[in-house]
């Protein structure tokens, strides 16, 4: 190949600027970190990962991430607080993103109702909250929460003193695992799939034969039943720590005992309650918009081929409004998962609160544990992306 | 010869030179950057600091008596005084000085990173905090020790009664350390609510949230004035721990080390002299040659530290000594109402003990 034809070679020449780009980007990155390495050396830092192992000397709340991790002071590392800080972050963005979807929904729909109450309302709570700032929303219903318990020598039982709520947080029998509990879980994850291919037999039958088969109540029946026989089959390998509650003795000895069942702290909902409700005026003001976004001829037509309305919502105006609906949907989601790094404001020991908090000022390794804790919120996002993108796929409608 | 071959070989060129610079010439690059951080860091605070006009310190975002600002804006406290005298040895004007409020989370990321100057905010010295962090302490302005404050109708008499106790405090200091330790060495069980700043310490505390808030004592005493109803609580007897405060500088910058170390010391030993705002003025030709050195009419003290020789001079007449300055910011007549105790001067029956000036 001659010179000049390496040059008109369109392939060859896009590649080679590729390349060119690359290879400066790397460069760029390379001196960056080299900088802040030599940089931080001259402040007397060094830069390295090993702190990870050192044993950390505070408590934590205890949460779901503290219970996960067995964490004890003293012997649990700062690795252990890192995890800690993923699992609470990650409860508190699991439960917000289906209270705020649920919810949202529901509001979406209310707005677009006929109703003028329901519908006013649904515009109210729209406009409310999507127009103050989260911080003080979380504040608001932290210190409403507070305010509205009982105090801690006091509770209200729930489900006849099986559980009780008080100002230090909503207690509730803790499971404890026997020997044998691990076979009704594996019996539990073989019936889901089970029921996934129960309605995928389903689906292929409907299509060959016309004839329909209730499969969602037959897999729901399966997940649910099949699990428990083999719960009471193995003689229930499961014991229940509950919650215990003095009001008598000492006052300093009033209260939930400390070791007894398992106790949501009240940060944990205050941070739900708060990132759900912000969320779903979000999600609310997308679903209506999404349905909007249906022609109404599409709904006109079904009609006139002699569908009902419940029918035509589901088959027809749904699927066609999930299409609008997903992208910026998913978007809600991740936001929800940032924001909940607020949560350190009102003392929830999440990634922020307890790693880049509490252990970065004991160690003082900002820029390691500034990227770790950016890794976490990168793959949450990332993961949380895929799924949205994976389930915008299977909805979107086979254009023909 | 077509466009298309001139793009490609202006490209070819355009890309040859990035890449050398890129590539050959970043050794270059990096030791040049090496040399100028270098210097940077050797002399660059007080350079820094008289060109930009004004000295930038870190604060608390509101503790009486230590930095705390009005609803003007005007801030004060014992914490707030070293960063005048700082400001008053600098430029000769204590005011001037910008403050920037910091959660104990924040206070050492924005020192390291050059956002302030000094760092001013009931900040414990410790072994961690100094070897390992690129920080340097230049003294100590409160010694204080962590305590714990209890409602009074708890009935507590002790910290050993508070077993299974929920505890409130903030996030990113050595509060949470100790606390910890106090009740791992008794044998008891607690649930640590750490926040990260303290205003939602004072207002959970407040609610109920928690039977106990603990941090150093004077902040104790500073937190609780902001309580709805002061009287109903008490500070236990128990101190757990040692809290020498005192303000932080970056590591690698002796003489703004330096300036700041002597500024307190200045404070320090001006009230052993009996130096006040009101008198400093009229001293410079006292007879004692140790005051002369300190206001700057004998020797060159001043200039040794970069500065001119009134420096001490004017941290006296317009910020005042250090027993001025506690007096009026937390001594026993304001709302905090704490006693010297081992605040108080070598001479008096105290530890503080300043280096002398000669
Ligand atoms: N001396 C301790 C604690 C310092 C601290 O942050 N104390 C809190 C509670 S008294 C405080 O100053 N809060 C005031 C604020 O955040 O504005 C340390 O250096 O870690």
């Amino acid at each position: 190949m001659s010179f000049s034809a390496f040059f008109y070679d369109k392939r060859l020449r896009s590649v080679l600027f590729q390349a060119l780009l690359v290879l400066s980007i790397a460069f760029g990155f390379f001196w960056l970190i080299e900088n802040t390495v030599s940089n931080l050396s001259e402040q007397g830092k060094s830069v390295g990962f090993s702190f990870l192992s050192q044993t950390a000397g505070f408590q934590i709340s205890s949460t779901l991430g503290t219970w996960l991790m067995q964490y004890e002071v003293g012997r649990s590392t700062y690795l252990d607080v890192y995890f800690i800080g993923i699992i609470n972050t990650f409860v508190v963005a699991v439960l917000g993103i289906l209270a705020a979807a649920f919810l949202g929904f529901s509001i979406g729909i209310m707005r677009l109702s006929n109703n003028l109450v329901i519908r006013g309302f649904a515009t109210l709570y729209v406009e409310m909250l999507r127009n103050i700032p989260l911080l003080l929303q979380l504040f608001f219903w932290y210190f409403a929460v507070l305010r509205s318990l009982p105090s801690r020598r006091e509770q209200t039982e729930l489900f006849s003193s099986v559980a009780g709520i008080n100002i230090t947080g909503l207690y509730l029998p803790a499971p404890i695992a026997q020997s044998g509990f691990m076979i009704v879980i594996l019996v539990f994850i073989m019936a889901i799939i089970g029921a996934v291919m129960l309605s995928k037999w389903a689906t292929k039958r409907q299509y060959k034969t016309g004839r329909t088969f209730p499969a969602f109540w037959a897999g729901l029946g399966l997940i649910l039943g099949t699990p428990l026989v083999a719960f009471l089959a193995l003689g229930s390998p499961l014991d229940w720590s509950f919650p215990e509650f003095k009001d008598t003795g000492p006052l300093l000895r009033r209260g939930f005992q400390s070791g007894t069942g398992m106790v949501i702290v009240p940060e944990l909902i205050a941070v739900w309650l708060a990132l759900s409700l912000y969320t779903a005026a979000f999600i609310a003001e997308i679903v209506r918009a999404g349905i909007l976004a249906v022609a109404k001829g599409q709904t006109e037509a079904s009609y006139s081929l002699g569908l009902r309305p419940g029918i035509t919502l589901r088959l027809i105006v749904i699927p066609q409004a999930l299409r609008v609906i997903i992208p910026p949907l998913t978007s809600q989601f991740l936001n929800l998962t940032k924001n909940s790094s607020l949560a350190v404001a009102i003392a929830y020991p999440e990634l922020v609160s307890i790693f880049a908090g509490t252990a970065l000022n004991q160690v003082g390794k900002e820029i390691e544990m500034i990227a770790m804790m950016m890794t976490v919120y990168l793959t949450f996002s990332l993961l949380t992306a895929a799924f949205m993108n994976w389930f915008n796929a299977r909805v979107k409608l086979v254009e023909r | 010869m077509s466009n298309n071959l001139v793009i490609g070989i202006g490209a070819l060129v355009v890309g040859g030179v990035v890449g050398y610079f890129a590539g050959a010439g970043n050794e270059k690059i990096v030791e040049v950057e090496k040399v100028v951080e270098v210097e940077k860091q050797q002399t660059a605070t007080l350079d820094s600091v008289k060109s930009k006009g004004f000295v930038q310190c870190g604060v608390s975002q509101g503790l009486p008596g230590f930095s705390n600002s009005d609803d003007t804006g005007k801030w004060t406290g014992i914490d707030v005084d070293v960063c005048r005298a700082v400001a008053a040895a600098v430029f000769g004007d204590s005011s001037k000085v910008k403050f920037t409020p910091l959660s104990a989370k924040q206070r050492f990321t924005a020192l390291a990173s050059g956002e302030i100057d000094v760092l001013s905010r009931n900040t414990t010295w410790t072994m961690t905090r100094d070897t390992q962090l690129g920080l340097n302490f230049a003294g100590v302005n409160y010694y204080d020790g962590q305590g714990m404050m209890v409602p009074k109708s708890l009935g507590a008499k002790s910290a050993m009664e508070l077993d299974g106790a929920n505890i409130c405090t903030n996030t990113g200091t050595t509060t949470e350390l100790n606390i910890t330790d106090f009740f791992r060495s008794n044998g008891m069980k607690f649930n640590l609510v750490a926040f990260e700043k303290a205003d939602e310490v004072v207002a959970a505390y407040d609610a109920g949230r928690c039977d106990v808030y603990t941090t150093d004592r004077s902040g104790l005493a500073a937190q609780r004035t902001k309580l709805t109803n002061p009287d109903d609580h008490m500070v236990l007897p128990e101190i757990i721990s040692k809290e020498p405060l005192g303000p932080v500088v970056r590591q690698g910058d002796d003489q703004w080390f330096n300036i700041v170390r002597w500024s307190l010391r200045a404070m320090i030993n001006a009230e052993e002299m009996g130096i006040t705002s009101a008198n400093a003025k009229s001293k410079v030709n006292d007879n004692n040659p140790a005051i002369k050195r300190l206001l700057g009419s004998e020797g060159n003290f001043g200039a040794e530290l970069g500065l001119s020789n009134d420096w001490a001079l004017n941290i006296l007449s317009q910020v005042g000594n250090y027993g001025e300055s506690y007096e009026t910011h937390v001594g026993p007549n304001t709302p905090l109402k704490l006693d010297r105790g081992v605040n108080e001067l070598w001479s008096k029956g105290g530890i503080l003990y300043a280096a002398p000036i000669r």
